[in-house]
């Protein structure tokens, strides 16, 4: 099923708010192998993954038909331990290329306090059933 | 280390990503996409065999910035997944990372990398923005 072009500019509803905690990031860094004293710089993957899965159970989009196009993380400040995240996706572009489907997010990664943390975007390409 | 200069080679660094290796991943990102687990699947839906996630891959890239720059704060990192990772049952895959320092200013390095696995380019402009210490 090809996802619905006029979600274009429609924000969804925030993430449940994630406690970065140091057992968290020890497992995310231990995962790729990372010695860095810091939060990992795409550590933010675990709110912008979450808000993708939410996307895509409201569009009813079955995870393994999709993989990712490409990722942006800019960031305002570091996440540190103690930060509670929460990701706000926007729907920024949708296109059909051939039966694929090339969907542009963006989302906006807020603090406890709603100050923004990081602008994650990314493109998610739908492969359609053949 | 290299300095990080402008026009500076970053020293190449490799990682064999294993199937293991994507089982954690997936753990620890909340990705448990099984094209990344599950060769039948990923054949299935027309991918060359299990892949790796192209976060994790971008992950492998955010650690060699680390290595290269001393752990500077990453201001940006960005990247296209442009040919997937694809890790056989038995052995691994290896992922080769360069680099050049592109610019230095405004305090903040930009570093251009280049990474490939067995000889092919799997993302597409990666770049990494680290501030200075």
């Amino acid at each position: 099923m090809p996802i619905d072009a006029s979600l274009v500019g429609r924000e969804f509803p925030p993430t449940a708010p994630f406690l970065v905690t140091e057992a968290e990031v020890a497992s995310f860094a231990a995962a790729t192998g990372s010695g860095s004293r810091r939060v990992p710089a795409t550590f933010p993957v675990v709110v912008t993954f979450r808000a993708l899965l939410e996307f895509l159970e409201a569009e009813r989009v079955e995870l393994a038909r999709i993989v990712h196009g490409d990722q942006k993380f800019s960031y305002e400040r570091p996440v540190v331990v103690g930060d509670e995240l929460t990701a706000t996706l926007t729907v920024t572009g949708v296109r059909q290329i051939e039966g694929t489907d090339i969907l542009r997010t963006t989302s906006a990664i807020t603090d406890a306090d709603g100050a923004l943390v990081c602008t994650a975007g990314a493109t998610i390409v739908h492969r359609g059933e053949a | 280390m290299s300095a990080l200069e402008a026009g500076a080679e970053l020293a190449p660094q490799e990682f064999v990503v294993r199937r293991d290796d994507l089982v954690a991943y997936a753990g620890a990102s909340g990705d448990h996409n099984p094209i990344h687990q599950d060769e039948s699947i990923a054949h299935l839906v027309g991918l060359p065999g299990v892949i790796a996630h192209g976060m994790y891959t971008m992950a492998l890239a955010a650690r060699a910035v680390a290595v290269w720059t001393d752990d500077a704060e990453v201001v940006d990192l960005g990247c296209k997944f442009t040919a997937p990772v694809v890790v056989p049952a038995e052995g691994g895959a290896t992922v080769r990372i360069a680099g050049t320092v592109k610019s230095v200013a405004d305090g903040c390095a930009t570093l251009a990398l280049d990474v490939t696995c067995a000889g092919e380019k799997v993302l597409g402009a990666p770049k990494a923005v680290v501030r200075l210490g």
